[in-house]
């Protein structure tokens, strides 16, 4: 099979940034980020597709036609992705309404940890000044190491 | 019925649920009409996969070619032994969990609300497991993987609570890289076979170079394992379904991850029958009970305790396609099955200990067992099963899986074989804990309550999630002077209660249904009866 160069790096380059997004703690760049990634992804079906040849339909010309069946799965994955992603913008819209931000939070364990940290099973590590809990959002990953952040 | 409409009978469990959903919608104003469509689209289906079982058993696998295309180029479906006992299972769970959440419906909001969301969608993810079950490619599964995940987002976010936001946000996250993942390997198996139906590949593996084939297979098996929640790729699933309504959780946790196990098992089966990875899938089996069990014995909450256990307990599947002798297989193929049944039993029976007393924090429960006595054998049942006391269903599938580890031998399967055991006694405790917390000891007096670390209450398991914490408080201040307590509500009790005898009848009738197994086992292995019917005159 040969493969367009320049296709792949577009691949390449697509899903690069799109994973660069998703890394991010805003849920509309994420989101941003799979749109991305997804693009990427159709593109890499064209890849896969083979070398370009004619449209697809029976009858319309005697050249080699291109392989229709990854531009199938590419349609649908377009539909899905366009599916997700509204629903993704939805919820970070209802995220932002109820808390103000669209950040992904932390999850419960992390959250459960700390403040049991807080409340009796002070490890050895544990500063006392850390105690005082961010009640909402999520305070980083400060307060599990906070030897990190003692005040000289 | 003639025979060219037996044969188009493997379209129903897919195409019935999406025009109940359809109907569902278009009734959305009329609660009773929502309830009734519901429960007759999944009856129809318990029927439609009650025969697909018994022919495909009796005459082999079941393909056909939707829309006439040949396999080749078109979408099939197949419904061979194993594809037919998990539908079979997995729809008669739905249709309990369906009843369960009408009987909440009407408790919380009275009969004439509707939930007009809540049906249709429900519908559309047993469509979607139907069709993953079913699906004959690659893509297919992909697609049947969309729908019972775009489902399940509005599901685990039903109400829009800030809990649910919250916690539904990981799980959007974590499926949308999984399903990124999955269209790339989908790409990189077309370039390299120039297929994506299974009956083609199984064929066109063998020639591909060693290393190809490998890259596929990790591709693959990665895909699915972050659908499955296996360690190290678990952490979304004990964060993500305790917040959403109880039947949710309940159906999430029986069908969801198990979809993803058994696209493992199909693949590995099929188009790589060599098994090269076989040290990795023991490993990551290992682990997975070992590392899932061990955060089920720290947690305080019934709903978080069970997620946990649900992790640990897909390791013993795992090892059972890693092992891939037939008696593997079937042990896992039979441990699927049993673990469904009880592992959506027991979320149901957390729904209604939250129901009953506002909460599922252990620290906050106590003396359940003298105030709501059915209830506690309605717990105790299911959660001896899933902990493997003989002679129970779970106590069976784990027998068959650990003969099949010692058959194998090999340090490495051997170790399977004590990290099954130890997870076994660890279920045990973990169960133990839940069942001496919340339904032995007497409820603790409030003066004494230690703070709660982090209140699930909040978390809320109505369908809305909007009774939350008032009721909490409500439920528990009447909880002192009535000790009577209420009743519980016959309409989401009864569901309970037959799917708990569902995981009875696994028990008694454990014979035939591990025959019924084992020669489920014996097709995959064979791989030619599942090729030639999708190949063979299509």
């Amino acid at each position: 099979m040969t493969a367009n160069l320049v296709l792949i790096i577009v691949v390449g380059v697509l899903v690069g940034s799109g994973v660069t997004l998703v890394l991010e703690r805003s849920l509309t760049r994420i989101l941003v980020g799979f749109v991305l990634i997804g693009n990427g992804l159709n593109v890499l079906f064209l890849v896969v597709s083979g070398p370009a040849g004619a449209a697809p339909i029976l009858g319309l010309s005697g050249d080699p036609m291109a392989d229709p069946l990854p531009q199938v799965m590419a349609l649908t994955a377009i539909v899905i992705t366009l599916g997700t992603t509204a629903f993704g913008l939805a919820l970070a819209y209802r995220a932002w309404q109820l808390t103000g931000t669209d950040d992904v939070q932390d999850d419960l364990e992390d959250d459960l940890i700390r403040r049991r940290a807080a409340r009796d099973e002070v490890s050895a590590t544990f500063d006392e000044a850390d105690s005082e809990l961010p009640d909402e959002g999520y305070a980083g990953d400060s307060t599990l190491a906070p030897e990190d952040e003692v005040p000289a | 019925m003639s025979d060219s409409l037996l044969d188009q009978l493997v379209l129903a469990p897919v195409i019935l649920p999406l025009l109940g959903a359809g109907l569902c919608l278009a009734f959305g104003r009329f609660a009773e009409a929502q309830r009734v469509i519901s429960i007759l689209t999944l009856l129809a289906v318990v029927a439609s996969a009650c025969v697909l079982l018994v022919r495909s058993d009796q005459h082999g696998p079941q393909a056909f070619n939707v829309g006439g295309w040949p396999a080749e180029i078109g979408i099939s479906l197949v419904a061979d032994r194993l594809s037919s006992l998990l539908l079979l299972i997995s729809t008669i769970v739905t249709l309990c969990v369906l009843l369960y959440s009408i009987g909440q419906g009407i408790v919380e909001f009275g009969r004439d609300t509707p939930l007009s969301v809540f049906y249709p969608t429900f519908l559309v993810l047993s469509a979607g497991v139907s069709n993953a079950f079913l699906s004959a490619d690659l893509f297919n599964l992909f697609v049947g993987f969309e729908i019972l995940l775009a489902s399940s987002y509005v599901l685990i976010t039903l109400g829009g609570t800030e809990a649910r936001v919250r916690s539904g946000t990981i799980y959007i996250i974590v499926s949308l890289a999984s399903s990124a993942l999955f269209l790339i390997a989908i790409a990189c198996v077309y370039a390299a076979t120039g297929t994506v139906n299974f009956a083609q590949l199984a064929l066109r593996m063998q020639d591909l170079p060693g290393s190809t084939a490998t890259m596929l297979q990790l591709l693959l098996l990665l895909t699915f394992a972050v659908k499955a929640a296996v360690f190290p790729l678990s952490a979304w699933l004990p964060d993500s379904y305790p917040t959403a309504p109880a039947p949710v959780t309940a159906v999430f946790a029986g069908l969801l991850t198990k979809v993803g196990v058994y696209a493992m098992l199909r693949t590995q089966t099929l188009l790589f029958p060599t098994h090269e990875l076989r040290t990795l899938l023991l490993w990551a089996s290992v682990l997975t009970m070992v590392v899932g069990i061990m955060g089920a014995v720290a947690q305080s909450d019934i709903k978080r305790v069970l997620s946990f256990t649900l992790v640990s307990h897909i390791g013993f599947m795992l090892f059972g396609i890693a092992i891939a002798s037939e008696l593997g297989v079937a042990g896992a193929i039979f441990y699927i099955i049993h673990h469904i049944t009880v592992q959506t039993t027991l979320f149901l029976v957390a729904g209604l200990v939250e129901y009953r007393s506002g909460t599922t924090n252990l620290d906050r429960l106590g003396g359940l067992a003298r105030h709501a006595p059915v209830l506690s054998v309605m717990f105790f049942v299911p959660a001896m099963n899933l902990a493997g006391i003989p002679p129970f269903s779970g106590f069976l599938g784990k027998l068959a899986l650990l003969e099949a580890g010692v058959d194998a031998g090999g340090w490495l399967a051997l170790l399977g074989v004590a990290a099954a055991v130890a997870t076994s006694l660890l279920t045990l405790y973990a169960v133990a804990k839940i069942w001496n917390r919340a339904f032995w000891q007497p409820l603790a007096d409030p003066e004494d309550d230690t703070p709660v670390p982090f209140d699930p209450a909040v978390l809320g398991g109505s369908l809305h999630g909007r009774s939350g914490v008032s009721t909490a408080t409500q439920r528990e201040t009447t909880w002192k002077t009535d000790t009577e307590g209420e009743r519980l509500p016959v309409r989401m009790a009864l569901p309970t209660i037959a799917l708990g005898l569902v995981t009875v009848a696994l028990t008694v009738f454990a014979g035939p249904l591990f025959a019924m197994t084992e020669r489920a086992a014996e097709e995959l292995h064979e791989r030619t009866p599942y090729i030639e019917a999708v190949l063979g005159d299509g």
